[in-house]
Formats: C-alpha cells, sequence, structure tokens
C-alpha cells in the first residue's frame, strides 16, 4: 500500500519529438500530489509516464528512472502490464466498459489479476470499492444495471472504484473533473481526500482552485518557450507554492498573469 | 421544457405581439422540397420493390404448394414424393453449407480484422486490407471454378486419411455397406467434389465481406476504452476481450449475417463444385451431398417449364424466407443488447 515514487532525470519523447525534458521529483506516499500547468506543459505526460501508460502512443517512449519505493519502473525486467495491476488510473472523461454492468466494470481490473474469488468474495470487494469511492448507496439497488446509464459525476466515480478494486499503490489522476459539473466536482474532491488515507495519490488538474483544496504538494509545469520542451519549473509544498513560491513565472501562473 | 413555455404553437401564434417579418416563415425552399421529395421517394421505392419480388414469389410459388403437379413438374419432386418432401432436404443443404462456411469463416475473420486493426504495423495492416478488399472483388464463378479445378483436387488425398484415420467422427465417415460379407467400401466423393469443399469454398468468399466490416467496427472502438483497460493492468489480448470484442460485438453480428446472406444465396460456386442431391447428410466427404436450393434452381432452370417453373420458384420462396428470418434473428439479437452496447 502507499509507496513512494521517485522521478530521476526523466525525459519523454513522441517520437522525435521532446515533449518533457529532465524532471526531478519525489512523490510521498499518504499525500495527495498535484500537477499544475498551462495546456501542453507535459504534466499529464509525465502523468502517464508514472505507469507506463505513456508507451501506449506508437513511438513514445522515456529516457530515464521512475523508482518505485525503489524498484525502477523502466528497468529491463519489468513488465508494463504489471506495474499497471500496482499503479491505477482516473481518466479525464469517465470511461466505464459500455457493455459491463455496474458491478462488472468494478471488478474489471480483478478479473484480469486471475484471482480466484468466490461469488461472495466479490461481492464483498465490490461493495468495499464502491463505497470506497462514495458511490455505494446510490447503486447499491442497479449493481446490474449498465455503468454507462450513470450521471458522468456517478460514472467517474465507478471509475475510480474500478482502480482502487485492485488495492493499487498509486492512484494517478488525469484531469478527472474536468467534465464534470460542480457538484459532482466537489464529491470527488472529497473522495481525493478519503483515498490519500491509503494511497499515493497524484491528480493532474487544470483548476488551481482545486489543487489548493485537495493537495498536500504541487509542481508547476512550463515550457520555456513554445515549441520547447516542458519542464518542472518548482515543486514544493501547496501551501508554499501558492502563497510563496520561489520562482517568477510560477507566482505569474497562480495569479494568473500567465495564459 | 420548462413551464413557462408556451404549451402549443397555436398559442404562440395568436399572441398578440407585432410579427417581424424578417421573420416571417418562408414557404418557398424548394431545394429542402425537392431533396425530401427525393429521399422519401427513394425509400418508398424499397418497399415497392421488395412488394414486387414477394408478389412474383408468393403467386408465381402458390401453384406448386396447393394442387397436384402435371406432367411438366419436376421429375425430383415426384420421386420425393411432394413438394415439401423435395423442398426440406434442399433447405437443409442450403443452411447446413452456409453454417459450414460461416463456423470457418467467422472465426478466421474476427482473427484478420483484429489483425489488421490492434496487431500489424500500420503499413502492413494497410496493404493486408487492400488484399482482403481484393478478394471480396472476385467473382464467385472465379471461386467456382478455383474450388473444381484447384482446391478440390488438392484437398482430395486429405479427405481420403481423414476417412481412413477418423471416421470413428461422424462427419468424416464415408464408408458404406458393400456386398453381403458385412464388407465396407469407402463412398468418398470424387476428386473432392464433397461438401466440405463448397463450405470451405463459401467461406473464403464470406471471409472478406466480414473482416472488412469487422476491421472497421474495431478501429472505432474508443480509445477511451482501451486505455481504461490497459490500465487496470490488461494485457493486449485482454484488452481486445475487455474493450475491443464487446464493443465490436453487435457489428460482428451483424457482418456475419450479411456474410451469411451471401452464403445462402450463393450459386455458382456451389453449382459448380458440389454434385448435390436431394437429400439429408450431414457427412462432409460423401459421395452423396445434399444440394442448396439457389445451386438447384440454377442447374435445373433451364430445362424447367410450366409446373417444374413454378416449382423451383417455390423454391426459391423458401430461401427467400430463410434469408429473411435470419437476418431478423439478428436484429432480435442486437436489438436485446442494446442497453450495453455503449450507444446511450
Amino acid at each position: 500500500m502507499a509507496k513512494r515514487i521517485e522521478i530521476k532525470d526523466l525525459d519523454i519523447f513522441y517520437g522525435k519529438f521532446q515533449a518533457v525534458k529532465g524532471v526531478d521529483m519525489t512523490i510521498e506516499p499518504r499525500a495527495v500530489t498535484a500537477f499544475i500547468g498551462s495546456s501542453g506543459c507535459g504534466k499529464s505526460t509525465v502523468l502517464r509516464s508514472l505507469n507506463r501508460m505513456h508507451e501506449v502512443i506508437d513511438g513514445a517512449y522515456v529516457d530515464g528512472e521512475v523508482l518505485l519505493d525503489g524498484t525502477n519502473l523502466y528497468g529491463p525486467n519489468v513488465d508494463p502490464v504489471r506495474v499497471r495491476r500496482q499503479i491505477g488510473m482516473v481518466f479525464q472523461r469517465p470511461n466505464p466498459f459500455p457493455t459491463m454492468s455496474i458491478k462488472e466494470n468494478v471488478l474489471a481490473g480483478v478479473r484480469l489479476n486471475n484471482a480466484r474469488m468466490s461469488g461472495s468474495e466479490m461481492d464483498e470487494l465490490a461493495e468495499k470499492s464502491l463505497r470506497g469511492a462514495n458511490l455505494w448507496e446510490e447503486v447499491k439497488d442497479r449493481l446490474d444495471r449498465p455503468g454507462s446509464g450513470l450521471s458522468g459525476g456517478q460514472q467517474q466515480r465507478l471509475c475510480i472504484a474500478r482502480a482502487i478494486a485492485i488495492s493499487p499503490d498509486v492512484i494517478l489522476m488525469d484531469e478527472p473533473c474536468s467534465a464534470l459539473d460542480p457538484i459532482s466536482t466537489l464529491a470527488i474532491e472529497d473522495l481525493i481526500k478519503d483515498l490519500k488515507e491509503d494511497y499515493t495519490v497524484v491528480i493532474v488538474t487544470h483548476n488551481m482552485q482545486q489543487a489548493a483544496r485537495v493537495s498536500d504538494s504541487t509542481a508547476f509545469f512550463n515550457l520555456k518557450a513554445q515549441g520547447q520542451p516542458g519542464e518542472l519549473i518548482e515543486y514544493g509544498s501547496t501551501e508554499k507554492i501558492f502563497h510563496n513560491p520561489d520562482q517568477k513565472a510560477t507566482e505569474d501562473y497562480i495569479t494568473g498573469r500567465f495564459g | 421544457m420548462s413551464a413557462q413555455a408556451p404549451s402549443s404553437d397555436k398559442e404562440r401564434t395568436t399572441s398578440s405581439e407585432p410579427l417581424d417579418s424578417s421573420l416571417v416563415r418562408d414557404s418557398k425552399r424548394y431545394g429542402d422540397t425537392l431533396f425530401s421529395g427525393i429521399s422519401t421517394g427513394s425509400a418508398l421505392m424499397i418497399f415497392v420493390i421488395l412488394a414486387a419480388v414477394a408478389t412474383f414469389l408468393t403467386t408465381q410459388a402458390i401453384p406448386a404448394v396447393t394442387r397436384e403437379p402435371g406432367p411438366t413438374g419436376l421429375t425430383a419432386v415426384e420421386t420425393a414424393g411432394g413438394f415439401w418432401q423435395w423442398v426440406l432436404p434442399l433447405a437443409f443443404g442450403t443452411v447446413w453449407a452456409s453454417v459450414l462456411a460461416m463456423l470457418m469463416a467467422v472465426p478466421l475473420a474476427i482473427g484478420i480484422a483484429l489483425f489488421l486493426s490492434h496487431y500489424a504495423p500500420k503499413r502492413v495492416a494497410k496493404t493486408f486490407g487492400y488484399i482482403v478488399d481484393l478478394l471480396a472483388a472476385v467473382p464467385s464463378v472465379v471461386f467456382g471454378l478455383w474450388g473444381v479445378t484447384v482446391l478440390a483436387p488438392a484437398l482430395d488425398p486429405f479427405y481420403r486419411w481423414l476417412n481412413d484415420n477418423l471416421s470413428w467422427i461422424y462427419f468424416f465417415n464415408a464408408w458404406v455397406p458393400y456386398g453381403d460379407g458385412g464388407d465396407l467400401r469407402p463412398n468418398l466423393a470424387a476428386g473432392g467434389q464433397n461438401m466440405l469443399t463448397a463450405a470451405m469454398v463459401l467461406a473464403l468468399m464470406v471471409i472478406p465481406i466480414i473482416t472488412a466490416l469487422t476491421r472497421e467496427v474495431f478501429l472505432q472502438t474508443p480509445r477511451l476504452h482501451e486505455e481504461a483497460s490497459l490500465a487496470l493492468g490488461a494485457t493486449r489480448w485482454e484488452m481486445i476481450r475487455q474493450a475491443v470484442l464487446p464493443f465490436g460485438t453487435s457489428g460482428i453480428i451483424s457482418s456475419s449475417m450479411l456474410g451469411l446472406g451471401r452464403a445462402l444465396g450463393e450459386t455458382m460456386a456451389v453449382a459448380m463444385i458440389l454434385p448435390g442431391k436431394v437429400l439429408i447428410s450431414f457427412k462432409l466427404l460423401t459421395f452423396d451431398n445434399p444440394n442448396t436450393i439457389a445451386a438447384y434452381i440454377a442447374q435445373n432452370f433451364p430445362e424447367a417449364e410450366g409446373d417444374g417453373n413454378h416449382q423451383l420458384i417455390a423454391a426459391g420462396l423458401v430461401l427467400f424466407v430463410i434469408t429473411l428470418v435470419v437476418n431478423m434473428v439478428a436484429r432480435a439479437i442486437i436489438h436485446s443488447r442494446r442497453e450495453f452496447s455503449g450507444a446511450n
């Protein structure tokens, strides 16, 4: 449960194009770390490199190290499939499997892990995960209905339930609220605060109030210039980044003087 | 609808507010009228054609079913002992050949489609895709010729081997009693021209159709669903099972039905390969094979007259009904799964 991530001199490429350059940072366990920065600055790319989802895209690769409690995820014998089973991910748009019921969605990852489970164990795990995602009360009477019939906010919490059902060490969230209304956003933010009790949570967000509300540490990414790779400009406690940043660029971005 | 909205058009037009002339409905939208006329007409045309075909088939078929055929009737019908005794084996042969073809074609086509959409490098997939499309453009006569002259003779030794070694499997058993001593002799089809060869050629003919359609469906799998699966720690095959195949199910069903439609109605290839008879048999390698309706009509229509024509047309009507039922079943399957299709 809840492991520490160390990123060492990470360069990320899409074919010949370098998207991110020289990221060094340590992400603490049992805390929420927010990645902020303008569009195209590479924050989502860094996030996706943490569970090796980056390389799913044709021609994409990574140079550098990402250590999960000391183990390099990009080591020679590391299977990306295994990495993803330990590092869960929630996407920008809710993406429950449309052909599966709510319960099947929650258990989708467990099924993949070839875990032999009895029917009652499955039921228990589904309930535990849905409770963990603050969704149980809303769906307990319709677990066999399609997941795509839920509202956007409920679908996103269903995806979170699906991610925590495989008991990952880390949960990555790529702008999890950007497609949701304010009330659903609030529900997800509350949930994020609960999740850090058990997991290492990393969240990418465009919403600075959100970063300020939910995160313990904040990393600000930016481009040196258009067409240049994105870089980690400043990383520190959310308190410091928002009130007393070291870098001028961070301050400009936080105060809205930057696009 | 909000509560304040006017409840009908009438309420709106009778309000006393002044009307801005630039907002008045323009009654002369010729392009609009013309286009809606053309598209409605085209849609109606389908109905008219279908009705015409159905009427032709039914009126021409009725004499064959309702009254005793005269001297111009087909001798095969007389031998069989009646219209239904004659047409049933043909309907069986039609369905049997198509089912065998689909059993071979569907898994292979899905495999090819998945290779093209998810495994092959882009450039390979493109070239390969063209080749598959090209296969769909080969006329069925050519498939028939190739089946008779190349495939059937090439498979003949294999069929002999099957009959010698695997005849304990019912379908591959072509042994028949010989003499009175209880001896057996192989009754294999000459030159490999049996049901299995016919079904293989049918399969080859429908594979490009199913492949091309399912490939398109697989390519449309939302990236979000594929990534959801991968992020849960799915291998590529698990991702395909979890995201791609469920998304493509209705596409697989409908393209298979299109393929089945072609297999059911396929005439030339079967007529050329299979020396079919009016009989029901599940055995694949024997000399005595059931014929299909389409091939039977093609083989016998040139010499038929009078009641014989009616009987062949009635067989055609049976084929029409079979195809119709197959399509309705496919629609029902797709419809029953719509809630989980992701369309909502």
